[in-house]
């Protein structure tokens, strides 16, 4: 991980309406480095993420990308979401294309890049995620975990310097999630700056070199996973771990 | 009941100009109302300020109002204020007028059945808007409205029958002609009928064969 700042989160507010979602969140990530958020339902991690990617508008506050703001508006918005990639919980591959098509659209229409590259650059990647059999078929005749794979690939061919995933195994079936789990880890082993939200624990553990723990609208812990897990410092953070380790022990004595 | 054939033969030259005309009318009709329709249905889904108002109180007008009087509004209303129009283009507007409200509300509700996370996920790609409308939401949308705009095609070219309340000579119009100067009602009357069928059931098969075809397409995740 180098020290180059690739986004940085300055004075965050986020309000819908008269409810502060977001209040004054400060956050730089490196170059390389994998954060993964935590915090309870409703905390605002979505958001977060979604502020990140312009998709909604900032109450207060900046996002930079390289030094570059991020707005939600004008062009300068569609430059810079080429070079953030993100991940939905639940795929969005578009249904009236097929796999290759889905993949290849944005990088050939909005980056102007040679289809063969695109192609080729695609197929590297299906094959490696065992999906290059797939390319003709369309989302619907694929599998959730098939098709989160593909939504990986799909945000992957546009070259970005961070990647965003929000909860992108939250919708799988559990014999599904370890594959999409294993395409991300194989990412942050290639150095990719990543923004993971995540409700698997052991993943984010494994993942992650940094963990956040939002409540409240604030970043209430930031600390090295293993320091998180084992010694988290706030009783909230200790209270959302713990509700974990109920769900363990439940399923542990089945 | 036995027919005059010679009578159905010496006017069916009546019959097939009738024909010709009213499929002029509607063939021209439906066009404009299909631009009328995707203009208003984009200024509703972009919720355009201002002109998205007075879109929606000419759909409501267009809607709740008779083609018939929307005809004579034109035929016979228009000219007290100096501007006459032919016949014929009078039932063009006026057909127009009455589509494009019609495919206006089926085209909005295939563009609103795209789901938000279909655009965001376009976004989120770097896609600008007018390439996620092309790209996304519309071939989408299509699907969904096809259906719609086929049923409104239909009732179009059936509302043409209106057009020979402003004299315009029609099916209708001849029908009507026919039958005041000969009483020769059954054959006029026969004729009429498959006249009209002659034209809209191989549109209605056509527009079926779409359906099914988009059914089959029937992407959906
Ligand atoms: N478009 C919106 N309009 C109004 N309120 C919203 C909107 N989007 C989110 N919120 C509110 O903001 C809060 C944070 O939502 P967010 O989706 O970011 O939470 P989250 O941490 O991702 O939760 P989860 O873990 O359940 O996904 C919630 O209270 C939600 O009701
Ligand atoms: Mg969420």
């Amino acid at each position: 991980m180098e020290e180059r700042i690739q986004l940085k989160v300055k004075g965050l507010v986020k309000r819908f309406g008269s409810e502060t979602v977001l209040d004054g969140i400060d956050l730089d990530v490196h170059k390389g480095e994998v954060v993964v958020v935590l915090g309870p339902s409703g905390c605002g991690k979505s958001t977060l993420l979604r502020c990140m990617n312009g998709l909604e508008s900032l109450s207060e506050g900046n996002i930079f990308l390289d030094g570059e703001e991020v707005s939600s508006s004008g062009k300068k918005i569609t430059m810079l979401r080429q070079k953030i990639g993100m991940v939905f919980q639940s795929y969005d591959l578009f249904p009236h294309k097929n796999i290759m098509d889905n993949i290849t659209l944005a990088p050939v229409k909005v980056q102007k890049r040679p289809k063969k590259d695109v192609e080729s650059q695609a197929e590297k990647l299906l094959k490696r995620v065992g999906l290059w059999e797939k390319r003709k078929s369309y989302p619907r005749e694929l599998s959730g975990g098939q098709k989160q794979r593909v939504a990986i690939i799909r945000a992957l061919c546009m070259n970005p310097e961070v990647m965003l995933f929000d909860e992108v195994t939250a919708a799988l079936d559990p014999e599904m999630v370890r594959e999409v789990l294993d395409v991300m880890l194989e990412l942050a082993d290639g150095g990719m700056t990543m923004v993971i939200v995540t409700h698997e624990m052991q993943f984010a553990r494994a993942i992650a070199d940094r963990v956040i723990f939002l409540d409240g609208g604030n970043i209430v812990e930031d600390l090295p996973p293993e320091e998180f897990f084992t010694a988290p410092k706030t009783q909230r953070a200790k209270d959302f771990l713990q509700t974990f380790a109920y769900e363990k022990r439940r399923t542990d004595t089945n | 009941m036995g027919l005059n054939f010679d009578f159905i033969v010496k006017y069916l030259p009546w019959y097939v100009d009738a024909a010709i005309l009213t499929v002029r009318v509607a063939f021209l009709g439906i066009l404009f109302s299909l631009v009328v329709g995707i203009i208003c249905s984009a200024v509703q889904y972009y919720h355009i300020p201002v002109i998205r108002t007075i879109v929606s109180v000419y759909i409501e007008i267009s809607r709740n109002t008779p083609l018939l009087v929307q005809l004579f509004f034109l035929y016979f209303g228009l000219p007290k204020i100096g501007i006459l129009l032919s016949a014929e283009t009078c039932a063009v507007v006026g057909l127009t007028f009455l589509g494009g409200s019609y495919m206006s509300e089926s085209i909005r509700s295939g563009l609103e059945s795209v789901e938000k996370s279909q655009i965001e996920s376009a976004a989120s790609l770097g896609m600008g808007k007018v390439l996620t409308m092309k790209e996304v939401i519309f071939p989408q949308a299509l699907a969904v409205s096809v259906p719609g705009i086929c049923a409104n095609v239909i009732f179009l070219i059936k509302e043409t029958s209106v057009v020979s309340g402003i004299a315009l000579a029609d099916l209708m119009y001849v029908a009507n002609d026919l039958i005041g100067l000969y009483y020769e009602t059954d054959e006029t009357l026969i004729m009429l009928v498959l006249f009209y069928l002659i034209i809209l059931l191989p549109i209605s098969a056509f527009a079926s064969f779409i359906e099914r075809r988009l059914r089959y397409a029937g992407f959906g995740n």
